[in-house]
């Protein structure tokens, strides 16, 4: 386990070497830059090379490559150049908002996708299978960002029900603590805050979790129809085990592997999925984070540092899958 | 960001529950995020906004127009060599921090910019570069010095005589901030990290003028900044407690939000909003018009764009009015001249070119220029107040350009990701779309902008007689003699120059909800929120 375990983590190293240099190249090879974004129509030569002078870009690429790599090894992701603060601010304050929308998305997929593919499953071909073979097609091909637009339509516009956008009510004045403002509230008992944050997470998480939990329910149920087939079945209902006894201990358990992979996969579709689902609702992750330093000028430091960090979660997730299936299935933990 | 222990967390929220006592909180949503406070490191009007009700200027605009009054100064006056400015400033006008504005304040400020040191530093000063050449030690500064004569009384002297003053005294950029809130919280040390810079604690956290308003916070995991009423103010006191500025950078969504009653106005609505949100009961409130959009030509690919008459044969070609009235937003209005008529120089006889197929095919064969071809290239990804929607409008132009036997080859190109690029830097179209916001009153500002010297824009770098003439305008003291000297310019630029088509001046919008009032939009999007109540 140790090997494994120390094998992955210079594997992610050097992937993160090679991902930087590559992302580094990339982005000063796109039009435009920072410079002119900066300074939009009042460009003039002389505070156009002012600011280039400053900012370091008359120096040579392979110099500003250097200097880059130097910081990023010491740790200094250097200043956002839209908004002065260090990357590092940046970047700890949108990333507790990702997290909590994609873990009550998660949570919503998770929890609805493997009871609901289960159970289609086990009524194979009745009504209950049907209906959620329909309903997940429709789940997985329906772009995020017209869903989002739909629900905002019908539930904030319609009918004042949910909020349209943002994390909380503007001029909550609620207590930072975690930058988890739901976590928040809870701790510091200010439980309208708590309220307030959690009943601005309904719509994005939904509309966030309808692909991964439309994947879940299909993979689930064709992995418990798979295992339902299998001889250890067949033997273990011949030899008389209580029903919820198979089902839990050799169906559930077994048709999880494939689930659990998914899952895993899916955390990757959850990041972007997010930059679509942030958009819509003005979320203030780092979805919002990502279009904003693209299309607001090119910030090259956090953009550098949010596809670094988009690897690492992406890399450790998939680490931690396949740890998990040592849990699931004793026989990978004796290989 | 700190992480307290579980369970041993504190709420910090204020005990003060302003907001619900009295005049209420005024909830404003904004389409982008400010930089940081500190006026002379900002050039945006996100950043502008907040600053405005905290700052206030030597001069300011009347509310609702372009024209000049006393802000801190209650008066002003200019020596007949035009380099010597004296204010006379309001007496018993205290910072926020209490210490009081006087002339030894307005000088600290004056001294301040000038001596600013570090590239860094410098390279945020967009305004001041523009406004006053250069820096101590620069032979383009305008700057000379600042004596306070007495208390009440700012000489300052200038280098030499500059068009854009007194009107550039007006720019929130160049607005008094407090000396001594300055050398505490270090408002000089702008320090560069890798390829990138940070502001000081002055900037981000401790901004502190004479507006109206007072620093309340900004919060960047929620896009809030909170503005407090300041009791003390020298001129109409705040009627809401507090104003809160929430970034929504979403036109979309600020609309629903504005639907969903979360916040009482918005900024920027989509043109194709305004008739629907005023039909359902909102406030529309159009800004007077203080824009251009204009079709740039770039004489220097095409040997045949040196030629007046094919220039002009494009002028005709374009149907402006039926543009305006299917692309441009509420209020817009053709435009003859580079500048809005409030403008000082602008001429009510120039040239002017109606549509007009034939004139324009007549024009492009004595010309020999028939068939010809022009690359058109034109933003996306971007909305401008005064352009916004640039797709639609490169249809419309570019169908119009066709009906006259133009064949346009249309160039998109990202606004962030190589259209100012290509068309600023390297010269590549023929044609393109492009505007300009004014900064405050004065030709200089549009027309100079544009044409006063040259621009890699519009290809020629060798159109003398133009530059000559705008320069010896701007540089007329006497102001009926610049006036006079800008109308002709701007005859000029229509009949013999023509260096590029002016469009349309479309006024940017703001929306509220009914129960605001007082709202007074500025042709400069300065608002004022002093003057804002909530009715019930």
């Amino acid at each position: 386990m140790v090997r494994v375990v120390s094998r992955r983590l210079i594997q992610l190293f050097v992937t993160l070497i090679a991902l930087m240099t590559l992302v580094f190249f990339w982005l000063r090879s796109l039009p435009g830059g920072p410079v002119d974004a900066l300074l939009g129509e009042r460009a003039t030569p002389q505070t156009r090379e002012l600011l280039t002078r400053a900012l370091g870009y008359d120096q040579p690429i392979w110099v500003q490559y250097g200097r880059f790599l130097k910081n990023v090894v010491t740790g200094d992701f250097g200043n956002s150049i839209r908004t002065g603060e260090p990357v590092t601010d940046v970047i700890s304050r949108s990333f507790p908002a990702t997290i909590e929308l994609a873990v009550a998305a998660i949570i919503i997929a998770v929890g609805l996708g493997i009871p609901l593919g289960y159970l289609a499953a086990r009524y194979r071909g009745r009504l209950l299978d049907n209906a959620t073979i329909i309903v997940t097609l429709i789940g997985i091909s329906i772009p995020i960002f017209f869903l989002g637009y739909l629900l905002k339509d019908w539930l904030t516009q319609g009918i004042h029900f949910f909020p349209p956008s943002g994390r909380i009510s503007t001029g909550m004045d609620n207590t930072d603590v975690t930058g988890f403002f739901v976590l928040d509230g809870l701790l510091t008992r200010e439980f309208d805050a708590s309220a307030d944050a959690l009943w601005h997470l309904v719509l994005p998480a939904v509309t966030l979790a309808t692909i991964p939990l439309a994947i879940i329910v299909r993979i689930t149920r064709a992995s418990v129809l798979d295992v339902l087939d299998e001889d250890y079945i067949r033997t273990a209902d011949a030899k008389g085990l209580r029903n919820a006894t198979i089902r839990k201990r050799h169906v559930l358990r077994n048709a999880l592997l494939p689930v659990v992979t998914t899952i895993g996969l899916q955390t990757g579709a959850l990041l972007a999925g997010a930059v679509l689902t942030e958009k819509v609702y003005n979320w203030g992750g780092l979805g919002t984070l990502i279009t904003d330093s693209i299309s607001g000028g090119r910030d090259y430091p956090v953009l550098q540092a949010l596809i670094l960090l988009a690897a690492v979660v992406f890399i450790v997730v998939n680490l931690l899958v396949d740890l998990s299936y040592a849990i699931i299935d004793p026989r990978v933990r004796v290989q | 960001m700190t992480i307290g222990a579980a369970g041993c967390a504190k709420s910090d929220r204020g005990g003060d529950d302003g907001g619900k006592a009295g005049g209420g909180t005024f909830i404003f949503a904004a389409a982008g995020d400010p930089k940081n406070f500190d006026p002379i490191f900002n050039d945006d009007g996100e950043s502008f906004r907040p600053i405005r009700q905290m700052y206030d200027t030597l001069i300011t605009h009347k509310p609702g127009t372009a024209d000049l009054t006393g802000g801190l100064a209650e008066s002003w006056s200019n020596d007949p060599t035009g380099k010597i400015w004296t204010f006379k400033l309001r007496q018993g006008v205290k910072f926020h921090d209490g210490t009081a504005l006087d002339a030894t304040a307005v000088c600290a400020n004056f001294d301040r910019w000038y001596n600013m040191k570090g590239e860094a530093a410098q390279s945020q000063m967009i305004y001041y570069t523009d406004v006053f050449g250069g820096f101590a030690g620069s032979p383009d500064a305008v700057y000379d010095n600042c004596k306070a004569q007495d208390a009440s009384t700012a000489v300052v002297a200038m280098k030499k005589y500059k068009g854009a003053f007194p009107g550039a005294f007006a720019l929130t950029a160049f607005s008094i901030a407090s000396p001594a809130a300055m050398k505490q919280y270090g408002s000089d040390t702008v320090t560069q990290s890798g390829d990138s810079f940070s502001y000081s604690a002055f900037a981000n956290e401790h901004p502190t003028g004479t507006g109206a308003f007072t620093f309340g916070g900004w919060n960047k995991a929620t896009g809030e900044i909170t503005l407090n009423k300041n009791p003390d103010y020298w001129g109409d006191k705040a009627k809401v407690d507090k104003m809160i500025i929430k970034i929504i950078k979403d036109e979309n969504t600020r609309k629903q939000e504005l639907r969903a009653g979360t916040v009482q106005a918005i900024d920027f609505p989509a043109p194709a909003d305004r008739k629907a949100l005023a039909s359902e009961g909102y406030k529309v409130l159009e800004r007077p018009a203080f824009n251009i959009l204009y079709l740039g030509i770039n004489q220097k690919n095409n040997p045949k764009l040196k030629d007046l008459r094919v220039r002009q044969a494009i002028a005709y070609a374009l149907n402006r009015a039926q543009l305006v009235q299917t692309k441009g937003p509420g209020g817009s209005a053709v435009a003859d001249e580079f500048l809005p008529n409030t403008v000082l120089g602008y001429a009510p006889d120039v040239q002017k070119y109606e549509y007009n197929v034939d004139k324009a095919k007549q024009l492009l064969a004595d010309a020999g220029a028939t068939g010809l071809t022009l690359n058109f290239y034109y933003p996306t990804e971007v909305s401008r107040p005064y352009m916004p929607n640039p797709q639609e409008i490169f249809t419309v132009l570019a169908n119009d350009l066709q009906a006259v036997g133009i064949k346009v080859n249309g160039v998109p190109r990202p606004w962030n990701g190589g259209f100012k690029d290509d068309v600023q830097q390297f010269g590549k179209q023929d044609l393109h779309i492009l505007g300009w916001t004014g900064d405050y009153n004065d030709p200089g500002n549009f027309v100079g902008t544009f044409f006063g010297r040259g621009k890699i824009e519009f290809g020629d770098q060798a159109m003398t007689e133009m530059f000559t003439a705008i320069g010896k305008a701007d540089a007329t003291v006497d102001q009926a003699a610049k006036k006079a000297a800008f109308e002709q310019v701007n005859r000029d630029l229509a009949s013999k120059w023509l260096p590029a088509v002016p469009i349309w001046h479309a006024p940017p919008a703001l929306v509220t909800t009914k129960n605001v009032e007082g709202l007074v939009p500025s042709p400069l999007t300065a608002e004022e929120f002093n003057t804002v109540s909530l009715t019930k």
